[in-house]
């Protein structure tokens, strides 16, 4: 009996079973829940990749029109698109690896069957795959498709784009593998939160390098080159040769560009390959060790236990609001798959910035006015797309991660507003702090008028009142309870529904705001005072009650919700 | 002082409580027993108020807790059977939260969860995150979480699961002195033994309802089944004296 156990090793689809058949039970349970909801997200869905398509199929159409220069300026284009997706896999691996190879609860279960170590590390590199990149697929897939109508790919050109595309993926994620078990063994587990943040500022730091060292923006300005010659040879020379993204980029346009050149693929599948081989053998040799080390180092006093100055500042309020602040900070800033997100964030400020601060706008010439405006509230419709993606990662989790221990907040006598209301400010002063920060600072380095600077902070500040509700509310309406990864949870149905309410309210409040304060900047171009029009203050107005009801009605449900939801 | 009246609670077409009416009196110790899956988690979780009732009302000290939920709260502490408390809090800061919850503050708190923290033999883990504690020392930690805030009544879900044979009885001890004290504990358990020595009164629950209930002579009488001991009694009320043939599952 048990030599028969003992010969027969699960397959690497049945290790897989519970994760596959979750996501079916997921779009089951969906499906069967609301019919709307589905609908709404199908449409949603759609309407994003229609955009996001539309945009590319449009510049394609141009760039390709140009002579000579079109298919290297394309080619050009997908290699910079790439190589920015790259640097976030890049860190979004190394991140989730540390879940799924170390954190998962899961594991115990698996590390005790009888498993060889090579198909739990595909299993493991596998998830990793998944949770780290679809994402980056879904929004490369309407952008692929562009090429491939653009460049007449053809029939066959899915293939040739997916088979591009999984090794480029596949890559970073064993490279985060790689770099996660290294570093859990390395180092104590204890450490490893001290070691993201080191890992997080040089990742950034070479990121930012990257940027600059390609400098996009000067592809579109050939009269910043010398000479024609030195403007071609920028473009044919390749981004990053020694990356992947590269690589699939030279792979796809050999094929829409008819150039039969095998190295490209070569590249990617021969070092894909032995990539997934260097990892399998460094899991062989470390992870079991790695995976010890990473529990003895759960036992941990706490060095700082947040008291104190914190404390008194925060005396006014009654023990439950302000315990529950304190519980929310703590809980926070333990835990390493909560606070490491702020990586990322930090990394999408740093390129949002750095490419407000690139835009050739005040490089001397004269920009036409429509042009500022334009760019001012497109700054403004950037500002709040971050801010509705940090509410997404921060926010909206908040009562999903409450999950397990809601017992003991529904059989105490605390209210369910004041659950919200700690919730909601806990996440909105420091979201505040941000909208104002960046707003400020990318309105100066664009030079905007006093008028507009005005305009997009209280924008700004109003979206983030609203967009911080909206994010509660849909976090009580589509909680995801014994959730093993906060990181997870903004990409859950609910996350994502939540992002494109609020992308469809900063879309309203540009769009009510637009044409009268167009009117008003025209006007002091022209020298004229600024004035107080009807329609200045009736957009004014409607922005103010649109932002005002989308941040007191999704509260005002969330406690009703809150107050009849079982556990 | 609690006070189940015609208590039902249904999940679509499955009825898990089905109209049950119970009276626990001030200063009594009441046990609810039945085989898995008869109802009893489901009526402690809508006693202390996680759970709405499909229909039926649950009093506790002659408040209805659906419609003065803050107010009937405030005089329960309650132990689930599965000791789940956020892992990155420390063992004192769990306390502390859980007595802010109440609105409890101040040095009288911090005295408080001391104290209980040494009942428990917590004390020296006082500062250690919870993640580090075994399955039994937060069992502890929530059983100390609930008396934070010296509630009246106690309910209680399976409190001896992964306990060691010293809190065991401290808890034991703690429930008596508690009930002796004018307190009311309802708790529900599978060891028979523990609810035949500490409870005043037992009902046992079947497939929803109540089978019967009263003090161990009452229910002989009821179930018309003088001499036998609480283990025979509850398998002849739930229909589990017949053990399975067992040779299939562990022969090779």
């Amino acid at each position: 009996m048990t030599i028969e156990v003992a010969r027969s090793q699960p397959s690497l689809w049945t290790v897989l079973t519970p994760k596959w058949r979750g996501v079916i039970a997921r779009v089951r349970q969906e499906r069967t829940g609301s019919r709307t909801k589905f609908v709404l997200l199908a449409l949603t869905g759609l309407g994003f990749w229609t955009a996001v398509f539309g945009v590319a199929y449009r510049v394609l159409s141009y760039i390709e029109r140009v002579q000579d220069l079109g298919t290297l300026l394309a080619g050009k284009m997908l290699g910079v698109i790439l190589l920015a997706f790259l640097s976030i896999l890049l860190l979004s691996n190394v991140i989730t690896a540390l879940s799924t190879f170390f954190l998962a609860k899961d594991l115990d279960l698996l590390v005790a069957a009888p498993i060889g170590w090579f198909r739990l590390y595909l299993s493991k590199l596998f998830e990793t795959v998944v949770h780290s990149s679809w994402m980056v697929g879904l929004l490369a897939l309407p952008i692929l498709t562009a090429y491939g109508i653009v460049f007449s790919g053809g029939l066959l050109f899915p293939f040739v784009a997916a088979a591009a595309i999984v090794p480029y993926l596949v890559l970073p994620a064993v490279a985060g593998t790689i770099f996660t078990v290294i570093l859990v063994n390395v180092f104590p587990a204890r450490r490893t939160r001290e070691l993201l943040g080191l890992v997080g500022l040089g990742a950034m730091a070479v990121l930012v390098l990257l940027l600059r060292f390609i400098r996009p923006e000067q592809l579109a300005r050939p009269e910043g080159f010398r000479n024609f010659v030195d403007y071609l040879t920028a473009l044919k020379a390749p981004t990053s040769p020694w990356l992947p993204s590269e690589w699939s980029a030279e792979m796809i346009m050999n094929w829409l560009t008819r150039v039969a050149d095998p190295w490209p693929i070569v590249k990617l599948w021969v070092i894909g390959g032995l990539a997934v081989a260097a990892g399998a053998a460094v899991h062989r040799r470390f992870f079991l060790l790695g995976y010890s080390k990473a529990q003895e180092g759960a036992a941990r006093k706490v060095r700082r236990p947040l008291r104190g100055p914190a404390a008194r500042v925060l005396g006014w309020l009654p023990p439950q609001k302000r315990e529950f602040l304190f519980k929310d900070a703590r809980l926070f800033f333990r835990d390493n798959t909560q606070w490491s997100q702020l990586i990322l964030l930090v990394v999408l400020l740093m390129i949002y910035i750095f490419n407000i601060k690139s835009l050739p706008i005040h490089s001397g010439e004269r920009v036409p006015f429509a042009l500022i405006t334009v760019i001012s509230f497109l700054n403004l419709g950037l500002a709040g797309f971050v801010l509705a993606a940090v509410a997404a990662r921060f926010i909206f989790p908040g009562i999903s991660l409450e999950g397990r221990q809601m017992w003991l907040l529904r059989s105490s006598p605390l209210d369910p507003r004041a659950m919200l209301w700690s919730k909601y400010w806990m996440g909105t002063v420091p979201l505040l702090v941000l909208a104002i920060g960046i707003t400020a600072l990318t309105n100066s380095l664009l030079k905007v008028s006093p008028f507009m600077m005005a305009v997009s902070l209280v924008t700004i500040v109003l979206y983030t009142m609203a967009v911080s509700a909206l994010a509660l509310a849909f976090g009580v309406f589509y909680p995801q309870f014994g959730t093993e990864n906060a990181a997870q949870i903004p990409t859950s149905f609910g996350g994502i529904v939540y992002m494109m309410a609020s992308l469809c309210l900063l879309a309203i409040v540009i769009m009510v705001e637009a044409i009268p304060v167009t009117a008003q900047l025209r006007a002091w171009q022209r020298g004229d005072q600024l004035q107080a029009t009807p329609e200045l203050v009736g957009s004014a107005l409607l922005v103010v009650g649109i932002c005002a009801t989308a941040t007191l009605v999704p509260l005002r449900l969330s406690a009703r919700r809150l107050e009849l939801m079982e556990w | 002082m609690i006070r189940l009246t015609e208590l039902t609670k249904r999940y679509g077409k499955f009825t898990a409580v089905d109209g049950i009416d119970l009276d626990v009196p001030r200063g009594e110790l009441f046990g609810l027993l039945g085989p898995n899956g008869a109802g009893k988690t489901t009526s402690i979780r809508m006693i202390a108020g996680i759970l709405r009732p499909t229909s039926g009302t649950v009093t506790v000290g002659g408040i209805d807790i659906q419609a003065r939920p803050l107010e009937a709260k405030a005089r329960l502490g309650y132990i689930p059977d599965r000791p789940f408390v956020y892992d990155k809090l420390t063992g004192g800061e769990f306390l502390r939260f859980a007595a802010a919850l109440y609105g409890m503050q101040g040095a009288a708190v911090e005295r408080r969860i001391d104290e209980l923290l040494g009942l428990f033999d917590l004390g020296p883990w006082k500062g250690e995150l919870t993640e580090s504690y075994s399955h039994g020392m937060r069992q502890k930690l929530i059983i100390a979480g609930a008396l934070v805030h010296r509630p009246e009544v106690i309910v209680v879900d399976e409190p001896m699961v992964g306990l060691d044979p010293k809190s065991a009885r401290l808890l034991k001890e703690l429930f008596r002195e508690f009930v002796s004290r004018g307190g009311t504990v309802l708790m529900s358990t599978h060891t028979m033994e523990i609810a035949e020595v500490m409870c005043d009164r037992i009902a046992i629950v079947y497939r929803g309802k109540i089978a019967a209930q009263g003090t161990m002579p009452e229910l002989r009488r009821q179930t018309s089944s003088e001499g036998m001991g609480l283990e025979d009694l509850f398998l002849k009320l739930t229909g589990g004296h017949h053990t399975p043939p067992l040779d299939a599952v562990l022969d090779a």
